[in-house]
């Protein structure tokens, strides 16, 4: 059953940065955008991008994760050959262990890969929010006869020091990594996106293996190795929307970034859909009171109050005299009434007694209200 | 309950709603921002924990089929029973069957390959979300052939004088079928039989060249069957003209009855899309509206449904309408009581008024 290309996707990171938003579920089930989780995005792309061979490698917390993507089904993964394999850690007859950095995860899957027998394996991160073709990537590699391609994008100078930072030849032939470096020398940052030749990512993986200081890591371990042993690497420059969600505030950037009008990775594109688990909630109602402006919300939610720049999820109540400013709501969350509700992040199911005031601009970062957190109000 | 089977019967369900039934039969007619008409008929039999349910469908059955696909979304794919969309098939030369009863003629294996010893029969213009496994309780209880779910109506509407109303004797067995209009107690066209009573009548029926089962088979028969009812006091409307569509579409608009349509039961279950959330834009104004998911919205909108992935540009407005699927309103268009049936684009600053008691009405992909 031989396949062009295997995706393998790292969903099982634990998410510390996104504290209370990741205390019971794995960072790529985090609720995004209105009605999404933040793996759909990379799924949709496999989906989108013709890869219908992907391996998702969960640990943390991930019930709800496997959950959500079950067979494949809104990906159209769901499929008898291939489609979508959850990879969780394992015991066999030599023992078991969880999964120690990214490279380890890869080599513990080792004969997940094989039975397919693939040219390329592509990794990716069920973290990140972009709208990618994984086939240019390919077209990319195989045009440079790279050995591995790693994808690319520029970022901001002041914030190239938090990145895996690639220096390249004019040709984008990678000659030195540097893990988020103090001086840059370049602001081309690695995506966490990687394709490589099955045949070469196989050797170094076994290798890596035996070594035993190693972190079994991508970044740290396996493409230095590589690079010290000459390997073609290439980079890919990325020119669209990329954000990685992993602290509270750029998860809340990421999620107000859907508000703008022209952004590339729009919800609304026809060409490059979005998929995910969708359920049977009733069209949303506004009624003579609800103001509703510059927001996304998703069906089963009743706003009788007024809503600005906001995201609200399925099945949310905005009663009447109260105002939502800049804020994402779960699902299932209820406002009562003359609330007023400003740059927060309400978890699912809290409900929100009358009267509350949550004003998160007083702090360096959006406030995360649980049930707890409104407990204290009352 | 394994006892129970499920028939839609749409054979004699007319194309009821003028435009909106040129290409498509009335119970795949879009209804409340996301469901077609058939949908609650789906659905209260999944509720009713019916695993097998068949559709008896004669003509314009290409959307029909195509909304209902597999049956997976109300889980009905399933390996044993599910969902049989039966259109006709009419190919036995010995066949004298006419009307609905050809349909039965035609597909007896459906009837004789299930394991269920009663069978529940509905068309689509009932519309209530619930589920029948009081009646089915009832009507075993009451060891009856053939239970009909009833329903009183306060205030007579249009859309009532062609249901049939009820009479009954001291021991609450039915009587008689009638049209007299000052009797309240309304037949909702769903009834319960027993399908060994449904066989035999399909087989007097055919027998003797009729060509209604429900007419002749039940109603004819009524003085030697044991006919009951079952009174559903929940929120439910019958739809089966233009009027009836546009106003109890516009009667969700009702805090009450959009939550007594809704909210009372489990959620009714339609054919799932993949709709972004609804995009309101600065300058959008939305009030009193029902809305479902993939809209963009940038104008004004008040007192309307708006069905999924529509988009209303700046300067527009829409007041007292029903906008379906994947419309687009241009800017500065003004309508008001219009119902736009899917795929319809309204050229910019264009104005289209129609009347409460007749709105003014776009066939499907029109550009105007």
């Amino acid at each position: 059953m031989k396949k062009r290309c295997v995706g393998m996707l790292l969903a099982g990171g634990e998410g510390k940065r996104l504290g209370l938003l990741t205390k019971e579920l794995a960072k790529p089930a985090v609720p995004f955008g209105g009605k999404y989780r933040i793996i759909d995005f990379t799924l949709s792309n496999c989906s989108n991008s013709g890869i219908h061979t992907v391996g998702v490698l969960t640990q943390y917390s991930p019930l709800i994760l496997n959950k959500h993507i079950g067979i494949g089904k809104p990906w159209d993964l769901d499929r008898q050959e291939d489609g979508v394999t959850i990879l969780s850690p394992y015991t066999a007859k030599k023992g078991g262990s969880w999964f120690q950095g990214t490279a380890d995860a890869i080599y513990q899957n080792i004969h997940y890969i094989d039975q397919y027998d693939p040219e390329y394996v592509l990794v990716i991160s069920g973290d990140h929010i972009y709208q990618m073709n994984y086939e240019h990537l390919i077209q990319h590699h195989e045009e440079k006869q790279s050995d591995a391609t790693i994808s690319v994008i520029e970022v901001p100078w002041e914030e190239a020091p938090r990145f895996g930072i690639l220096n390249t030849h004019d040709d984008l032939e990678i000659y030195e990594f540097d893990e988020k470096p103090e001086e840059p020398k370049n602001n081309l940052a690695s995506m966490g996106i990687y394709i490589f030749n099955w045949k070469t990512l196989r050797k170094y993986l076994l290798d890596d293996s035996d070594i035993e200081n190693s972190d079994h890591d991508f970044g740290k371990d396996i493409i230095p190795a590589m690079l010290n042993d000459g390997k073609r690497m290439y980079a890919y420059r990325f020119e669209g929307y990329w954000k990685d969600v992993g602290t509270i505030q750029s998860y809340w950037e990421a999620n107000m970034d859907l508000l703008e009008e022209d952004l590339s990775v729009s919800l609304n594109n026809k060409e490059w859909r979005t998929y995910s688990q969708d359920l049977n909630f009733p069209p949303q109602y506004l009624d003579h009171t609800a103001v509703v402006e510059n927001s996304l919300i998703n069906s089963g939610s009743w706003i009788s109050g007024t809503v600005k720049d906001s995201i609200l999820f399925e099945c949310i109540d905005v009663s009447t005299g109260s105002t939502v400013k800049e804020s994402i709501l779960h699902p299932n969350v209820k406002i009562g009434k003359n609330c007023t509700i400003n740059r927060a992040i309400i978890m699912e199911n809290v409900v929100v007694p009358d009267n509350t005031v949550i004003d998160g601009s007083k702090y360096d970062e959006p406030v995360v209200i649980n049930d707890e957190y409104v407990e204290q109000l009352t | 309950m394994n006892n129970l089977m499920g028939l839609i019967n749409l054979e004699h369900e007319y194309d009821f709603l003028e435009e909106l039934t040129y290409f498509r039969s009335g119970a795949a007619a879009p209804f409340a921002g996301r469901y077609r008409l058939i949908d609650f008929t789906l659905s209260n039999m999944v509720k009713s924990e019916i695993t097998e349910v068949a559709v008896f469908t004669n003509k314009k059955y290409r959307s029909l089929m195509d909304h209902a696909g597999t049956g997976a979304d109300w889980e009905l794919a399933r390996r044993h029973g599910g969902l049989f969309i039966l259109p006709p098939d009419w190919n036995d030369p010995t066949d004298i069957s006419r009307g609905d009863l050809r349909h039965f003629h035609n597909n007896r294996d459906y009837f004789h390959r299930s394991k269920a010893d009663h069978v529940i029969i509905s068309g689509s213009q009932f519309i209530a979300n619930t589920s029948y496994e009081k009646a089915f309780k009832y009507h075993l209880d009451k060891d009856a052939d053939v239970t009909l779910i009833t329903t009183k109506v306060q205030e007579d509407l249009p859309e009532h004088v062609s249901q049939l109303r009820i009479e009954k004797d001291e021991n609450g067995k039915v009587s008689n079928l009638t049209n007299e209009q000052s009797n309240k107690e309304l037949f909702t066209g769903v009834y319960i039989i027993k399908k060994e009573v449904l066989l035999n009548l399909v087989d007097e029926c055919i027998a003797f060249h009729k060509d209604h089962f429900f007419f002749h088979g039940v109603k004819e028969n009524i003085p030697n069957l044991n006919v009951r009812t079952f009174e559903y006091d929940g929120y439910s409307m019958f739809i089966n003209s233009i009027e009836s569509f546009f106003r109890n579409n516009m009667n969700l608009l009702n805090p009450e009855a959009y939550r007594g349509l809704f909210f009372t039961n489990s959620y009714v279950k339609t054919k799932i899309s993949n709709q972004p959330p609804v995009k309101y834009r600065h300058s959008a104004d939305v009030k009193d509206s029902l809305l479902a998911n993939g809209c963009v919205i940038d104008g004004d909108i008040s007192k309307s449904v708006i069905f999924r992935g529509v988009q209303v540009k700046k300067g527009a407005s829409i007041k007292n309408s029903i906008i379906m699927q994947r419309c687009v309103i241009e800017e500065g268009v003004h309508l008001e009581n219009v119902i736009l049936d899917k795929d319809v684009q309204i050229t910019r600053g264009q104005t289209f008024i129609g009347s409460p008691e007749k709105p003014f009405i776009v066939a499907k992909r029109r550009v105007i």
